[in-house]
């Protein structure tokens, strides 16, 4: 019998996801890295990033902010800021997100500590439009 | 005459004043409910979080970290949580008056204070006492607690940590502990001081990614935006649970106050009724 992965996704402002998947893969802060049965005890910290998991032939994608994930016995726990399902992003919002940040980028000088919020505006609207665009397929 | 219709306004006064108090209590209730909700689902992340800081911590070096590093006790930062309305009782005036306590209390040991008061109520109360070094205030954050704001003070008051201006941060605020139960607490949230693991938990032999201090790096600064968070969804929840045992104290004495009018208006409404009757016997009588 194969064996599951039990994978809890939890925010500050809730629980979002405990359940049980065959394979996760994660946005770390070293690149993009997937977790499957026996994975050994694992912390690490993840990146603004796509997050998905599949579950049987089904594969959910959730964006994710920062955050960090702790695999410890098959038991998968990652802690982010915020979670989005594709189903709750407003692409609009993210597009228009994505074309500020994109503009202030180009306006102001990277020294400036602004620079490195838009950097990150700009990381999680990318995050949010790639999840959104999966919906469907 | 007059009396009676003097009553009278007073009993449709109090209970129009009852019908606010009512529905005030009825609206803390609802945003009651939504708060504690808040408090529940808050606590997996930040209970998680600490675990894992623990075990991080306990391994480290105390002075591998800033954040984890004692330092001198001469300047301290504390962040007082107020809430923007008032109406909920000694909410806020029990806030201001421990952090005064705390300010003024030789054994907390640092010579200096300063503050940072959240909600309009508490900056009203500092306003009016210089004497306490008020350096920012922030009104309105406190009707829905987000996490964007607490993540930004919390960006404050670590830089204010890490470039020396404070020796230690606190947080003084209403803790929430049931619907009618408060209860003022002081956390420290710099230097961070990890939990004490007990012996009996086996600390699982992570591998850290990056590596381990970069990791801790990473999560001390998080922690303390955690906690603060944490701090405002139970000041949050503590607020609207005071103010719904206050408005319903406030019905319930409007209630006893609509029955002890009630009781003289019928009074007086009788020696009216028996007044007339004996000036009408009397009258009859005289014929």
């Amino acid at each position: 019998m194969a064996q599951k992965l039990t994978l809890e996704l939890v925010t500050p402002a809730k629980q979002v996801l405990s359940e049980s998947v065959d394979e996760i893969t994660a946005p770390g802060s070293m690149g993009q890295f997937g977790i499957l049965p026996g994975h050994t005890p694992l912390l690490t910290t993840l990146e603004v990033g796509e997050l998905s998991y599949r579950k049987g032939d089904e594969t959910f994608y959730v964006a994710v902010n920062w955050g960090y994930v702790e695999i410890e016995e098959d038991r998968v726990i990652i802690l982010v800021e915020t979670a989005e399902s594709e189903d709750e992003i407003d692409l609009e919002r993210a597009k228009a997100a994505l074309g500020r940040a994109e503009k202030a980028l180009t306006e102001i000088s990277a020294e400036e500590k602004q620079h490195l919020n838009m950097q990150k505006a700009l990381a999680r609207a990318m995050a949010r439009i790639q999840v959104a665009s999966r919906k469907g397929r | 005459m007059a009396n009676l219709k003097v009553i009278k306004k007073r009993i449709s006064s109090v209970k129009s004043t009852q019908q606010i108090t009512r529905a005030m209590k009825m609206v803390a209730a609802a945003r009651f409910r939504k708060a504690n909700a808040a408090v529940v689902a808050a606590r997996p992340y930040s209970n998680k979080l600490h675990e894992v800081l623990s075990s991080l911590a306990l391994r480290e070096e105390r002075k591998v970290h800033p954040l984890l590093a004692r330092r001198g006790k001469k300047k301290a930062l504390l962040l007082v949580m107020s809430s923007d309305r008032g109406l909920c009782g000694g909410f806020n005036i029990n806030v201001a008056k421990a952090s005064e306590g705390f300010i003024n209390d030789p054994t907390s040991g640092f010579e200096d204070y300063d503050l940072i008061v959240i909600g309009r109520k508490g900056k009203e109360h500092f306003a009016r006492r210089p004497v306490y070094n008020v350096t920012n205030t922030h009104e309105g954050v406190t009707s829905q607690a987000s996490y964007g704001v607490a993540s930004l003070l919390g960006q404050e008051v670590v830089a204010g940590y890490s470039d020396g201006s404070y020796d230690g941060v606190f947080v003084i605020y209403n803790a929430f502990r049931s619907a009618i139960c408060q209860e003022l607490t002081v956390d420290q949230l710099l230097p961070i001081v990890p939990r004490e693991v007990s012996e009996e938990t086996v600390v699982t032999d992570y591998i850290y990614e990056p590596d381990r201090s970069e990791v801790l790096n990473s999560i001390l600064p998080k922690y303390v935006e955690v906690q603060i968070y944490r701090a405002f969804v139970e000041s949050l929840a503590s607020e609207h649970g005071a103010r719904m045992s206050a408005m319903e104290n406030a019905t319930q004495n409007a209630t006893d106050m609509i029955n002890s009018l009630t009781l003289q208006y019928n009074r007086a409404r009788q020696a009216v009724i028996t007044r007339e009757l004996t000036e009408i016997i009397s009258g009859a009588e005289s014929i």
